[in-house]
């Protein structure tokens, strides 16, 4: 029987995914032709999706975008053989967007049934999890330390060091919490794994959990993920019935049990320690550091807190070794980084390469410039509190402390293009605009400093005191800067400060001013 | 103004679908999020009325109780129209003009962000980030996403729920 592929990932869904396979479904019946149609995650190569593909003897042949209207030609051109049509893009593995990548985390992603344990085991899943089964918490928690991964939800701590403080901290209960409260504009990687590939996720905490003696997990996901909601608890299950989660894991002494609790919507949230008030079910308040979360964390607790595509990278070091994953990257930042291309780009979509490529390859080379064809003119790097960065910065290299060099953050890996007609001013006034809305309120500089901060945009938009409120915004954004207790307030000042640096012709100042 | 929180208002049946919840929520370890999650998903928001009873079965104040419900966008203390539409505001979907589509998704259902249709059918209610930044703007109906939104392609499927 001929297999063919459509993904559910909710991009494609959100481009008619489910509407072209019933589709085929359909027009198969109705030609009498017995197809197995399996709903795979997605490539990442969205501007094609709804991608389809079609199992051939040479390889898998992927069409793309297919819309109903499309399917009678597809099934007259014989596509289930990989005929010639106007959608067809030849065998997927030689699309030159994947060729180029590197996938490491993402190796699974848009190939496998996501919620198919059988598949997940093919394609080289649980390997990590035997070896570690084999090694002292110790010796995993050094691998981990040894391949250089830092935490890929933005802060970038190393991930090794976090799991040894929890290790050596003592405690009979510990916990495994992982951060999937991807909130930050232009980010979907952490909702691709847990959609596209959710047993890596689990793969990983488990890891995880035998490393530090967790026994007990929780995935906090944002209430706007409904379809990883489904897809992670599918599998949760299904692993718990191999028995890959739950008591005597493979047959061996460690226990692990997982659990996804689903967040409400506050942005503040992703902040790990708001993440920890509110999975004990409080209002999602900044706590004070120290004590740090890997020595009272989860109800006091010793906890690791990692970042989704963090946890999802564990199984592939500890399969392949330190080394082999250490040996991409440049500098500190070794490894790969998964790199979504969003807003207005013309290829947007998953990118998964080491370390040190530049923003214009990204932009231009994978991403095809603009979706409209205008000019990008400035790009924000890093989700809501990352630097807006312009064209003369496009050759930093993603590297973490490059970013740093030139007073930007890498964060989570999002690129947001905006083209000519963008005006900045009103970029930098929604990011007090957002703080304002999602801050918690605990501390000063960021609850009342953002709502000033959108009355002195205003005032600069109107024209009013031009030179006075300027400087007002430099000084507020200090106090923001230096004040705030946590990333929120804090680096608010990165958009609109980088906004003003590198765009003051739309705040109405003449000279290129580039201090920070 | 002084608000009581112990009301009559709900109806029997109400009154025991929560209680349900709170049973079946109250040994869990944090539970909170997850019974308000349960009531909201069962009877589309959480009453007031409600709070007295999580409050005793959890060892919280009302205040407490009161506090979380109102911290998250994502729960409502007030019925919502049949189905929600949530329009992007985030930068990605900004960058290729969220902006006018609120407006006129706005104009074109008479009404603004948090409010109901008078026929009851859709509310509007704003979102910062879908996920689906590759393919902006974007907006969720429910628990759908979409891409590639314009002012039209709202209003098919407006209309297309409105008749289902």
């Amino acid at each position: 029987m001929v297999k063919v592929y459509v993904p559910r990932d909710s991009t494609a869904l959100s481009l008619g995914a489910d509407r072209t396979a019933k589709a085929i479904a359909a027009e198969a019946a109705k030609r009498g032709i017995e197809i197995e149609l399996i709903r795979n995650g997605s490539r990442g190569l969205f501007w094609l999706e709804p991608l389809v593909e079609v199992a051939t003897a040479k390889g898998r042949v992927a069409y793309g975008p297919v819309q109903p209207k499309d399917v009678p030609s597809l099934f007259d051109a014989g596509f289930l053989t990989g005929g010639v049509h106007k959608l067809n893009l030849g065998l997927t593995e030689n699309l030159e967007w994947l060729k180029k990548q590197q996938r490491l985390t993402f190796a699974r992603v848009g190939i496998i049934d996501p919620v198919l344990l059988e598949d997940y085991i093919a394609y080289d899943g649980y390997k990590g999890l035997k070896n570690a089964l084999k090694l002292t918490g110790a010796e995993i928690v050094k691998s981990v330390t040894d391949s250089g991964l830092r935490g890929r939800g933005g802060a970038a701590f190393p991930t090794g060091i976090k799991w040894k403080t929890v290790l050596d901290t003592s405690g009979e209960q510990k916990y495994i919490v992982c951060n999937a409260d991807e909130g930050d504009s232009g980010t979907y990687s952490d909702r691709m794994i847990m959609e596209d590939d959710p047993f890596v996720l689990i793969e990983g905490m488990t890891i995880a959990g035998i490393a530090v003696g967790a026994t007990q997990g929780y995935i906090y996901l944002r209430s706007e993920y409904p379809h990883a909601l489904k897809t992670l608890n599918e599998a949760i299950t299904k692993a718990e019935k191999a028995g890959y989660l739950g008591e005597k894991i493979c047959g061996s002494q460690y226990s692990f049990k997982l659990e996804v609790r689903r967040a409400a919507g506050a942005y503040i949230c992703g902040e790990e320690t708001a993440l920890l008030e509110s999975l004990e079910g409080k209002r999602g308040l900044v706590r004070f550091k120290p004590p740090l979360p890997a020595i009272e964390g989860l109800f006091g607790k010793p906890t690791v807190v990692n970042n989704v595509i963090s946890f999802a990278t564990i199984p592939i070091i500890l399969d392949k070794g330190a080394a082999f994953y250490a040996n991409y990257g440049m500098g500190r930042s070794r490894g790969t980084l998964p790199i979504q291309l969003a807003g207005n780009i013309k290829h947007g979509g998953l990118v998964e390469l080491a370390f040190g490529a530049t923003l214009r390859e990204l932009l231009y080379d994978f991403g095809g410039g603009s979706a409209t064809g205008r000019p990008i003119r400035a790009v924000q790097v890093g989700g809501p509190l990352g630097a807006y960065l312009p064209e003369s910065q496009f050759d930093t290299p993603l590297d973490y402390e490059e970013f740093s060099k030139i007073w930007a953050v890498l964060g989570h890996g999002g690129i947001v293009a905006f083209d000519d007609t963008v005006d900045m001013a009103k970029m930098a006034r929604y990011a007090f605009e957002f703080c304002a809305i999602e801050s918690c309120g605990k501390c000063t500089p960021c609850r009342i400093g953002s709502t000033r901060g959108v009355e002195v945009i205003d005032r600069i938009i109107a024209g009013k005191d031009h030179s006075k409120n300027i400087q007002l915004v430099r000084d507020l954004s200090d106090t923001m800067f230096n004040g705030s207790l946590c990333a929120l307030g804090g680096m608010t000042p990165y958009p609109v400060l980088s906004a003003i640096n590198h765009f003051p012709e739309d705040f109405g100042l003449e000279n290129k001013v580039v201090t920070a | 103004m002084l608000r009581t929180f112990v009301t009559t208002a709900l109806s029997t049946q109400e009154l025991t679908k929560i209680e349900t919840h709170i049973a079946s929520h109250k040994q869990m370890p944090g539970a909170l999020l997850p019974l308000l999650h349960a009531i909201q998903d069962d009877i589309g928001y959480v009453p007031e009325e409600s709070y007295l009873h999580i409050s005793k079965a959890l060892a919280l104040s009302v205040a407490e109780v009161h506090g979380v419900v109102t911290f998250y966008h994502h729960f409502r203390r007030h019925p919502a129209g049949k189905h929600i539409l949530q329009i992007c505001r985030a930068e990605s979907c900004q960058s290729m003009g969220s902006e006018k589509l609120e407006a006129q998704v706005k104009k074109s259902l008479g009404i603004d962000y948090h409010q109901t249709t008078t026929d009851g059918a859709i509310t509007l209610e704003p979102v910062y980030c879908l996920g689906n930044c590759a393919c902006s703007p974007a907006v969720m109906l429910d628990e759908e996403v979409y891409g590639h939104m314009d002012a039209d392609k709202v209003a098919e499927l407006v209309a297309e729920a409105r008749t289902a």
